[in-house]
């Protein structure tokens, strides 16, 4: 299968159904070594992004993702609504009309890269970035050795969620859990934590 | 949990209301979350902070006549958006430029920054300076930087007066520079403030216990410390700040309760702080004591410490009439 439009739109609105049912997991994570509202904050935003994709039909998955960008944008607050606002239109703008499994990888590449300069964080500071860096890494070689886009999902959604478990020994370098210093040892990303949700919601939707 | 609110969505926009209706000398829109002064002042640079709620007076309450323009509050303890930037950016806005006085947080400095690309697309100029006082996070590659705490307030009174003065956006953009420079704070918890939406404190401390170099979020500090008595905890903190930035001279002192401290309580602390300066001959020219940056129902003291010039202090003394800071009006 290919991501059209209707699967892309079918996307966030699984993520934003992930996020809301773990909502209160996410806000914990975030009480840990952070402000606490990580979880609220974005199914907000996701919400917003779903409505936003909803205004004027999208014309391709492209322009999907770009509106679910905006609504991000929008609606998050914090540094999560930038961010993966930002992720979105990158990657939105590099699928545009397109969908099959390569050009999948190089959208979910743009997203990474999007962030990555945005935030400036890289592998490694216990960030977003530590489950998405090896999402795409995952998802490339998946489609590299000739999976169709589920199984290449399926294996950015295990990465991402391998990625995750990674931040626990991991010392914060960036975003608030940084002003905690050795303290932030210990605890599951909250960034990390949402954007494997994200990860999962594409393999969910992609499913056959 | 018990909070005076109607549910945890409406703190915001029930509090927006109040604000209105207690100062008829501001605007407050409540669709895009604004809240600016009711007129503006032709040809003058419009100066406009903004950040998470929970920190009350800042930011709103330092709207008005000798300080702020306009100011954007977002959700609690999460900055605003974009969109509610620019508008803000916009009531400011009367021919002269607009400066950002920004907190360091990431969410907050990438927020400001797509509103200043924002408003530059209507063609307003905008200038951002960033805050960053807070000693008690170590400024290095391994941090997203020190905190913007209790200097944003000097930082926000100064280039508000110099804004009412006339000066271009350059000099006022110098001042809240300068003024960010040569301000240190540091903060001591003795309890966590409770997040409406979360509804149960940010962190648990045990009856000895003090959460050290906390910030204004109720994320936890660096490390914990024994509770001990107002001279000691007065005095790890000006050491710390000491230790950053050697404090002489004129000084402005801000002994700051966190929401939930007792004024009595922090009279207590500041006379420590006296004390403490008198000892490092250091003179307590201008104070503010009480609630000006807030951690919601958080209990314990921030203390900034800035160093004083005679072009800061006269500004520092410029007539003001907001709803948090009033003198000389």
């Amino acid at each position: 299968m290919t991501l059209d439009t209707a699967t892309t739109i079918a996307w966030i609105t699984r993520a934003a159904e992930l996020v809301r049912a773990d909502e209160s997991r996410l806000t914990a994570l975030d009480a840990a070594i952070g402000d606490g509202d990580h979880g609220a904050n974005l199914a907000r935003g996701l919400a917003a992004a779903v409505t936003a994709m909803g205004e004027k039909e999208p014309e391709s998955p492209g322009k999907a993702l770009i509106a679910a960008g905006r609504g991000l944008v929008a609606k998050t607050g914090g540094a999560s609504g930038p961010l993966y606002g930002t992720g979105f239109r990158r990657a939105g703008k590099e699928l545009g009309d397109g969908g099959d499994v390569g050009q999948v990888g190089a959208a979910l590449e743009a997203m990474l890269r999007g962030i990555e300069e945005l935030g400036g964080a890289t592998q490694g500071d216990k960030t977003i970035i530590d489950a998405l860096a090896p999402a795409v890494v995952a998802f490339q070689e998946a489609a590299g050795n000739g999976s169709d886009l589920h199984a290449a999902a399926e294996a950015a959604a295990d990465a991402a969620d391998a990625g995750l478990a990674a931040t626990v020994p991991l010392q914060a370098r960036k975003g608030r859990a940084s002003y905690l210093g050795p303290r932030s040892v210990g605890h599951e990303d909250p960034g990390a934590a949402s954007t494997a949700l994200i990860l999962r919601a594409l393999a969910d939707v992609t499913a056959p | 949990m018990k909070k005076l609110i109607n549910s945890p969505d409406a703190v915001i926009p029930d509090a927006l209301r109040g604000v209105a209706a207690a100062h008829p000398s501001l605007h407050v829109d409540l669709e895009n979350r604004v809240i600016s002064r009711a007129q503006r002042t032709p040809g003058k640079v419009g100066v406009v902070s903004g950040g998470g709620s929970g920190h009350e007076p800042l930011h709103g309450g330092y709207v008005g006549f000798g300080m702020l323009d306009a100011a954007a509050p977002g959700e609690v303890y999460t900055s605003p958006v974009p969109d509610q930037i620019l508008a803000a950016t916009q009531a400011a806005d009367a021919g002269a430029g607009v400066l950002h006085i920004v907190k360091n947080y990431t969410g907050d400095v990438l927020n400001f920054r797509m509103a200043a690309e924002l408003a530059e697309d209507e063609d307003i100029q905008v200038v951002s300076v960033v805050t960053d006082d807070d000693v008690a996070v170590e400024d290095s590659t391994f941090t997203a930087g020190r905190r913007g705490v209790g200097g944003t307030i000097v930082a926000e009174k100064v280039a508000g007066a110099a804004a009412e003065d006339g000066a271009d956006l350059e000099t006022v953009a110098r001042l809240a520079t300068e003024v960010n420079e040569r301000s240190r704070s540091f903060a001591i918890a003795l309890h966590a403030g409770t997040v409406p939406a979360a509804g149960k404190p940010g962190f648990n401390l045990a009856e000895n216990e003090v959460e050290i170099g906390v910030g204004i979020h109720g994320e936890p500090g660096r490390e914990r410390g024994e509770f001990a008595p107002v001279k000691e905890l007065v005095g790890y903190a000006l050491d710390a700040i000491h230790a950053d930035r050697p404090i002489s001279g004129d000084v402005l002192v801000i002994m700051n309760g966190q929401g939930g401290t007792p004024l009595i309580e922090l009279y207590g602390a500041f006379a420590e702080a006296v004390d403490w300066l008198d000892g490092h001959g250091a003179t307590v020219a201008r104070n503010l004591v009480g609630n000006y940056i807030t951690s919601l129902d958080q209990a314990g003291f921030s203390i900034t410490v800035t160093s004083l010039t005679d072009e800061l202090v006269r500004y520092w003394d410029a007539p003001v009439s907001t709803p948090a800071l009033r003198w000389g009006v």
